[in-house]
């Protein structure tokens, strides 16, 4: 992945067409994100349009319930995984670089894998449709109702093979934008001087490290319910559908602050800007979004209380729900106190940014009133946690996404968009949005369920379903004048010039568009507002501007972070196998061999040592001989566990006899499955230094990685093996 | 749905304080952040000189109060949140029996009474209840998850399979009460619509007499219907006496004619029945009945056998 390795290609020698597709430049890649996600607006925006339909009577009968399972699913994971993060993604990508002025993200291919597989994960979700039926149980398919028995055709199945394949894209960008921030910032460009859309980019970074496992564990889970009649969650056999719940929810709470945080760093650069004042509170905003990254991890049980759990449990996650309100609104108060003594320039994007604030507001407080558990035995469920989530992520993300529109496309296109068309869009937006779901709190209020395809023809039902339906036509009209705006004003904008609102963050300074290598030379950063600085000719005393030669990128950590994330996927199906432990400590005692294993459990830590020896190794011939031998140490391994597994099958040991099975066959094919993995990158390595010469950074990279899956297996050889004669 | 801030219980009436509380707070925040922002946009429109505003860069006096101000508020809704727990929730490991079991299945509510005096007593849709008395109701799921929302009466409580749980249900007025699934749970979980009818004492023991008494012979053109539920295999899936006690997969129609509602949310009328044994996918698709293909004649022999289980 070093650049001394693989030599960046010449741009100038294709065609347009295959320059896009075999792009690796940031900008670029950025921008085929962002375009991705706008088709899937339209995609997702459809279906809202077609649920409103449904909703607008009482007893309609445009959309059959299976249809309209099938639309609201569709709605919430395509806004959610095909929408909102591929575009959040695409800001980070194609701003993070520019705004630390780098020359490109510090992995330019691994982040050009990602959006293919963002791609291939879109795609294949709607394949299903093609394939018998999209999937029909809600953006969080709740088991047993995911489970084989309710939802018999594939749509579940195309839904947790594509999100496993959004994960891991959205996984890799992720570290991809760690290491970037870590490595690869200007000069002078301190922790503490980093844009706030940079420094929410990489809290929002780590989040995705540590949440996406937990919805892997869930989803191969289910995958090995559906698929090999394992029983993870059917009750009938002793598995627990709440389990599903936990790790659905321990990723599922954090994704509510992936979708956002990086919103509040949109804004929290757009208000200062229009304001002409550095953000109030620079240090409270950076440390509040902390604070909610980590309190993120704490609070999922709050999309659970309706099941009966103990009080102690409920009052912890009340707790923690309500505390995570705090930081919050430190933010709002230091965004509306940046604007307090502002000379404030009411652009479009400054209009949503304001218009942020409100809506943000009341999605915050409305989100308190889940918090207050009993509030929420009688709210949850229903259309106001519709109208709750709405005002987050609509009121929230994509405000603050309409405003980071207007703000940034002068710099990607070259072209300013037309400001009176961005009233026109603005109003109708803010005005239609409001209509829509202002009134399902009130709708939530009288008890109208979410997730039905009709309702009864009560008192006010009809005439709140009729208004939102309403709002939701003028929602979807501003949105498309928003299509309207960037399509004309990509032909017919006025230029921007560099630096159209006389910003401060780095990425003003360069052209509009960037030339490919950004900059011509990292410049050298003095304050929070380096471009001020070079405008106002305070540059005494910044860092020299450094050559590009002094990048670093930092494979091994980026290496460390994907470990960490494993670690998590691994951690939890571990627990899965000791939860249900009571029901398999007998099968294992009387399936499994001490002996045999304990041999294999041996073969694997003296590859690890073989492997040490290769990293550690300066000659290549030596470390190519260490390499073959660690990779013949795994080709062992795996051979036994192949026997092992053989003689379980003939004593009718499997996936689907016992939960015993279940979580055993589970845990231990995925660790040997990320072992066979390390033998394939293994081979790979041996191919590319019988190409290149001696790789010893590359062989390190994968050195850690087989040190880490050595370490899983001596995890599960104690659980599963010594635990269950202990 | 009458609003759940409408209250029949004491535990709603609970909850229902803690939100106009809640609502308080929350309008008074709400304002006070538009009120600011108002102030902003209007006191701070870009002036024409075109000068620099004073850059000022935070407050830690401020910061520190927008801090604290929200922790104190959070606090006083957290010792509020624990009260009212405390109040409105029922044991989940409770020392006694329940006086009712509500099991949810794919698409309809079943209610036992294990406690009644007279046992057994087994209804579909519309639960009897004594008005004025705390019951405890252990709620159960036969297939999904369920969740049991009877709004003015009690909170709502997730019904899993597998894993029982336990609330508080009472009523302090007669009446009848609506109720709805309020989880997802599939093709008909919008028809999932049950009903809570609390009567005195004297009235509800009555009807529990009454559930568990067998019913009288049909006759006439209900004999004839009787036999067509057997020749039929109905039996398979539904209950027509007491002493069937199996959780079937369709409601048990044992007494159903002394019902108000035919599959909990319309009128139980000869035709709405006909309609049902008829064509079952058309008034709730998707629910698990099959079309049995009967003469004009047969269904109506059948319809009579209904009516004469009152």
């Amino acid at each position: 992945m070093s650049e001394a390795a693989l030599p960046l290609p010449a741009a100038e020698s294709r065609s347009a067409a295959l320059d896009w597709l075999s792009t690796i430049d940031h900008k670029q890649i950025g921008i085929l994100y962002m375009l991705l996600a706008l088709f899937f607006f339209l995609v997702g925006g459809v279906e809202a349009m077609l649920m409103r339909a449904q909703l607008a009577l009482p007893n309609l009968k445009f959309l059959a319930p299976e249809a309209y399972d099938q639309t609201f699913t569709m709605h919430g994971t395509t806004m959610i995984f095909l929408v909102v993060t591929p575009v959040l993604i695409g800001f980070s990508t194609y701003l993070v670089p520019l705004m630390i002025g780098a020359r490109d993200l510090a992995f330019p291919r691994l982040n050009a894998l990602g959006f293919w597989l963002q791609l291939a994960g879109s795609v294949l979700l709607y394949v299903s449709f093609a394939a018998g039926g999209a999937p029909d149980a809600g953006w969080f398919s709740y088991a047993p109702l995911s489970e084989k028995p309710y939802s018999a055709h594939a749509g579940l199945d195309y839904w947790a093979l594509a999100l496993l394949l959004l994960g891991t894209s959205t996984t890799l960008a992720a570290i991809n934008f760690i290491v970037t921030i870590a490595a690869l910032r200007a000069p002078g460009l301190t922790i503490r001087r980093l844009p706030l859309f940079v420094w929410m980019t990489l809290v929002n970074s780590g989040l995705i490290v540590f949440a996406m496992p937990a919805l892997n564990a869930a989803l191969v889970m289910l995958l090995m319910d559906r698929r090999l009649h394992a029983h993870f969650f059917d009750a009938a056999q002793g598995g627990a559908p709440l389990l599903w719940q936990h790790y659905f929810w321990i990723f599922g709470h954090p994704e509510v602050y992936i979708l956002v945080l990086p919103g509040f760093g949109m804004i929290s650069e757009i208000i200062p800007v229009f304001s002409r004042k550095p953000i109030f509170g620079y240090d409270f905003v950076a440390a509040s979004t902390l604070a909610i990254a980590f309190l993120s991890y704490g609070v999922w049980v709050h999309h659970m209380f309706a099941v009966a759990l103990g009080k102690v449990f409920l009052s912890v996650f009340a707790a923690s729900s309500m505390l995570i309100a705090v930081p919050t609104g430190v933010k709002i108060f230091n965004w509306a106190a940046t604007m307090v003594g502002g000379s404030i320039r009411f652009t479009t994007a400054m209009l949503f940014a304001i218009a942020f604030l409100l809506e943000f507001t009341i999605g915050g407080l409305s989100g308190v009133a889940f918090a207050i558990v009993p509030i929420d035995w009688q709210l949850t469920d229903t259309y106001f946690v519709v109208a709750h989530f709405h005002y987050v992520l609509f009121g929230g993300t994509a405000f603050a996404l309409f405003a980071g529109a207007y703000y940034w496309f002068p710099k990607m296109s070259g072209r300013m968009l037309n400001e009176t068309i961005g009233k026109w869009n603005f109003w109708m937006v803010v005005i239609g949005f409001n209509l829509t779901f202002f009134v399902q709190h009130i709708l939530g209020l009288l008890g109208m369920p979410r997730r039905v395809y009709t309702y009864p023809n009560l008192p006010w039902w009809g005439a709140l379903n009729a208004i939102s339906t309403f709002g939701a036509v003028i929602l979807g009209m501003g949105s498309l004048i928003f299509l309207v705006n960037l399509a004309s004003s990509l032909i017919f904008g006025a230029k921007a010039g560099n630096d159209p609102w006389d910003a401060w963050t780095l990425e003003w300074a360069t052209a509009s568009p960037p030339p490919p290598e950004n900059f011509e030379n990292v410049p050298g950063v003095n304050s929070r507002r380096p471009l001020w600085d070079l405008k106002a000719g305070r540059t005494a005393g910044a860092p020299a501007a450094r050559p590009w030669a002094a990048r670093k990128p930092e494979p091994l950590f980026g290496m460390k972070l994907f470990v960490l994330s494993e670690a998590v996927f691994f951690f939890l199906l571990i627990v899965a196998y000791i939860y249900f432990r009571t029901t398999g400590m007998a099968a294992a005692r009387s399936s499994l061999h001490l002996g045999e294993s304990a041999t294999l459990t041996a073969c694997l830590v003296a590859s690890s040592f073989t492997m040490w020896r290769a990293s550690a190794s300066g000659d290549l011939k030596r470390a190519r001989l260490w390499i073959v031998a660690t990779m013949t140490l795994g080709l062992i391994f795996l051979l036994g566990q192949g026997a092992e597994y053989w003689r379980l099958f003939q004593q009718k040991v499997t996936i689907s006899q016992s939960l015993f099975g279940t979580t055993f066959f589970t845990l231990t094919g995925f660790h040997g499955l990320h072992l066979l993995v390390g033998i394939a990158a293994l081979a790979v390595l041996l191919a590319l230094t019988r190409l290149r010469g001696h790789q010893p950074i590359a062989v390190k990279v994968v050195g850690l990685y087989w040190q880490f899956i050595d370490l899983v297996w001596l995890v599960i050889f104690s659980i599963v093996y010594l635990g269950a004669w202990v | 749905m009458t609003p759940w801030l409408t209250p029949h219980s004491p535990q709603v009436q609970a909850i229902a304080t803690l939100f106009t509380q809640f609502l308080v707070v929350a309008a008074v925040v709400f304002l006070s952040v538009c009120g600011l922002i108002t102030y902003c946009v209007v006191r701070y429109r870009a002036r024409q000189s075109g000068e620099e505003p004073p850059q000022h860069a935070g407050s830690r006096g401020l910061e520190v109060t927008w801090t604290v101000i929200p922790l104190l508020i959070v606090l006083v809704l957290f010792v509020l949140t624990l009260r009212t727990m405390a109040f409105v929730d029922a044991p989940q490991n409770p020392a006694r029996d329940p006086d009712l079991v509500i099991t949810g299945h794919q698409w309809w509510w079943e209610a036992r009474y294990p406690g009644a005096p007279v046992t057994p007593a087994i209804t579909a849709n519309e639960i009897h209840i004594p008005v004025g008395r705390r019951l405890l109701a252990r709620i159960e799921s036969a297939d999904v998850i369920h969740d049991f929302w009877a709004p003015q009466l009690a909170r709502k409580i997730d019904a899993i399979p597998g894993r029982p749980s336990y609330i508080w249900l009472q009523a302090d007025a007669p009446g009848t009460y609506e109720g709805t699934c309020s989880e997802f749970c599939g093709m008909q979980h919008a028809g999932m619509h049950f009903r809570v009818i609390a009567e005195p004492e004297p009235a509800f023991m009555a009807w529990l007499e009454h559930q568990a008494a067998p019913p009288s012979p049909p006759t006439g053109l209900a004999a004839e219907g009787a036999s067509l539920f057997i020749e039929r295999k109905c039996g398979d899936c539904h209950a027509v006496s007491p002493a069937d006690t199996r959780s079937l997969i369709g409601p048990p129609l044992t007494h159903v004619a002394g019902r108000k509602l035919l599959s909990g949310d319309r009128p139980l009328t000869a035709q709405n029945l006909a309609l049902w044994i008829t064509s079952p996918q058309a008034i709730k698709p998707g629910n698990r009945m099959p079309n049995q293909q009967l003469s004009a004649a047969e269904v109506q022999a059948l319809t009579a056998y209904m009516e004469a289980l009152p």
